[in-house]
């Protein structure tokens, strides 16, 4: 090949290359939501009740524990799952029991949720139970959100905050 | 033998030669490459650091700013460090791809290969923190859709998300962390590619200079042409549309979106069968270790300054004699390419009362085995028309059957033939003596060409010795594919050793060691 192809060659080697690079390192471009949707996240970590009831220690019992270990409660260690109802317009969302973290399922339940739903005004109802012994939810909200396209609503658990959080 | 990957390959670099010449050729090279972008990683991204605030308010604007108040030197050097590491992934799946077409992943090549294994997970994971740094809606999504893509490994958990669900949630701190992990993984990465260059010798980490400068010019061109940009600010409370995604980085988030387990599965999968797959796959040949004679090994350590996998150490000797050190063969990174017999000075094929031994040899084929070889050569080139030529040449490089004047023997790779057999072949009746083999990018043992040239031209020891006549020995680097060249190189010397007594011929530069 004549020296003058060569460099031609070259210089379309290299163009080629770098525009591959330049064209792949931004294109195709990449949507989570379809057009017209936002997006639903459900997202906390709360530790739920103690599963089990305490049992109060007589004084005898207390008299034998060590010093530094005479609580007057014992109790098990295990917590309830938090169960979560989330409801969009009437229809079912999600309907999950979170279990607590921990080889003794002694820490929080936390969950992350994330679901596409369509752009517009939503009812949301939700519901979080954290103590398995008691048959009603603990917390309750209800909330019209007018979502719009791309927007995320997000529903979180802030017992300090009130509880539910839907914003 | 030649497999149909092999083939492929040799095809393919056969047609860029043709554009980039044989030293120049960008596939022969891309170890080197990977490395080359590499650098100009490292140093645009100090540029950038110094700029860069590490702060919720501060990353995305600092970032921003280099592109918008300083085009010419922040922009180009932010353009130039994406496209750089780009272009790192890119050369470094290509250089992996080439050597497993190749075959050069089993036998004494495994830690090379296995070491090269994690630096791509090294390389994703510093690419995807350095998204996260610009803190704009790519690095959102990218933050948010790492930490859910890494939640759904059992034991990580999903809690890592909620630092993206809450405004309040993402303070300064992260961005100190982020800068931390950017600094540290490349680090890691670097570190890493030490260990996978750990057993060669002298491994090429430059390309050739045509090829070094032609891709930095590419690269400031790229950069100038398609400026690397942001997305809009982050927006916590917005899920990113329209994200402009490097596929070469963040390619795996969209299908983790979708389906996180299956990406896992996949990545895993082909990361345990990658570094199984020395294991997994017969050599096609067992590397026969070099063996040591102590008695005729005086300690001089030419074979071991010339090991291009560094399988020979020199310890005690332990004849005693006087003699202080002894190469020893480490036969688990042995190559068996036979350059250290071809390095060892007591290799003169000259004697012939005693049987022919020298300090270091191959077992498959040691030396005696060698200048038996040459001497049938020199029986045959002695019944053809003068002058007669003898070709020395090595296994894997163009052969040539014997034509009008010249006879051909080759030995496992050029390199192992002494340069004194060049001066045996033209006392024992050949007229000249034409050395040859692979190219050096293309040398299978990577630095055969290189030694043997550099002992031609009195540069490494062992030398060929003065009194050879320079005018009747010529060298020519041939692909194996390139036969015509090498029988137009014979004929060629031929033609100046019948027109009479003249100069040496200016010689040839010695090639470029190969990496691989």
């Amino acid at each position: 090949m004549a020296k003058s192809a060569r460099i031609v060659a070259q210089v379309v080697f290299y163009a080629l290359f770098a525009a591959f690079i330049a064209v792949f390192a931004t294109w195709p471009s990449y949507s989570l939501l379809a057009p017209g949707q936002a997006l639903l996240r459900l997202s906390f970590s709360h530790p739920g009740k103690i599963s089990t009831e305490c049992r109060t220690r007589s004084a005898e019992e207390l008299a034998k524990l060590p010093a530094q270990m005479r609580s007057a409660q014992d109790c098990q260690r295990e917590r309830s799952p938090v169960r979560v109802r989330v409801e969009l317009d009437g229809s079912s969302l999600v309907d999950e029991a979170f279990a607590p973290a921990g080889l003794s399922r002694d820490g929080a339940s936390s969950a992350y949720r994330r679901i596409a739903i369509s752009a517009g005004t939503h009812r949301i109802h939700v519901e979080f139970r954290d103590d398995v012994r008691a048959s009603a939810a603990a917390y309750q909200r209800d909330a019209t959100v007018e979502a719009r396209p791309g927007q995320i609503v997000l529903i979180d658990f802030k017992p300090e905050q009130g509880g539910i959080l839907i914003r | 033998m030649t497999t149909r990957a092999e083939a492929a390959v040799r095809g393919l670099e056969r047609r860029l030669d043709a554009v980039f010449g044989t030293e120049g050729n960008p596939l022969r090279q891309l170890g080197a490459l990977a490395f080359l972008s590499l650098w100009v990683v490292v140093v645009s991204g100090f540029y950038i650091y110094i700029f860069y605030e590490t702060s919720v308010d501060g990353a995305y604007h600092s970032v921003q700013a280099l592109s918008q108040e300083q085009p010419w030197a922040g922009g180009l050097m932010r353009s130039a460090h994406r496209y750089a590491s780009d272009a790192f992934i890119v050369f470094t799946l290509l250089h992996l791809v080439r050597e497993w077409m190749l075959g050069r992943f089993t036998g004494f090549r495994w830690f090379s290969w296995v070491s090269g294994v994690p630096l791509l997970w090294l390389a994703v994971a510093s690419g995807l923190v350095g998204y996260w740094m610009v803190w704009d809606e790519r690095a959102l999504y990218v933050g948010t859709a790492t930490l859910e893509w890494t939640g759904w490994l059992p034991g990580v958990g999903v809690e890592a998300v909620r630092n993206f669900v809450d405004a309040s949630a993402v303070t300064d701190r992260l961005f100190s962390l982020l800068s931390f992990l950017h600094i540290g993984l490349p680090l890691l990465l670097l570190l890493g590619a030490w260990a996978h260059l750990l057993r060669l010798v002298r491994p090429r980490t430059m390309p050739a200079r045509s090829l070094t400068i032609g891709s930095l010019v590419a690269l400031v061109i790229g950069s100038l042409a398609w400026p690397a940009t942001s997305m809009a600010a982050a927006d916590i409370g917005r899920a990113p549309l329209g994200v402009e995604i490097d596929w070469f980085y963040l390619g795996a988030l969209p299908l983790a979106d979708r389906a996180p387990g299956t990406v896992w599965l996949v990545l895993f999968g082909i990361s345990v069968l990658l570094t199984a797959l020395p294991w997994l796959v017969r050599p096609s040949a067992t590397a026969v270790a070099a063996v040591v004679d102590p008695a005729r090994c005086n300690g001089c350590s030419l074979c071991f300054a010339d090991c291009p996998y560094g399988a020979i150490t020199m310890a005690p000797h332990i004849a005693g004699h006087g003699l202080v050190r002894m190469a020893v063969v480490d036969a688990d990174l042995c190559a068996g390419c036979g350059i250290c017999a071809g390095a060892c000075p007591s290799a003169t094929p000259f004697r012939r009362g005693a049987p022919f031994a020298t300090g270091i040899d191959m077992p498959q084929l040691p030396l005696a085995a060698l200048r038996a070889r040459l001497d049938e050569a020199l029986d045959r080139v002695a019944a053809m028309a003068s002058p007669r030529v003898i070709v020395l040449g090595c296994d894997d490089g163009a052969q040539l059957a014997d034509a009008i004047g010249a006879a051909m023997v080759s030995a496992q790779c050029v390199a192992q033939w002494p340069p004194v057999f060049i001066e045996y072949a033209l006392r024992h009746g050949a007229d000249g003596v034409l050395v040859t083999g692979c190219p050096g990018a293309d040398c299978t043992w990577r630095l055969g060409s290189g030694l043997t040239a550099e002992r031609l031209h009195d540069a490494r020891m062992p030398r060929l010795r003065a009194q050879v006549p320079r005018e009747r020995v010529d060298v020519h680097w041939a692909l194996r594919e390139d036969v015509r060249s090498l029988a137009q190189a014979v004929q060629a010397l031929r033609a100046r050793l019948a027109a009479g007594p003249a100069t040496a011929p200016a010689p040839q530069p010695a090639p470029a060691l190969n990496h691989g």
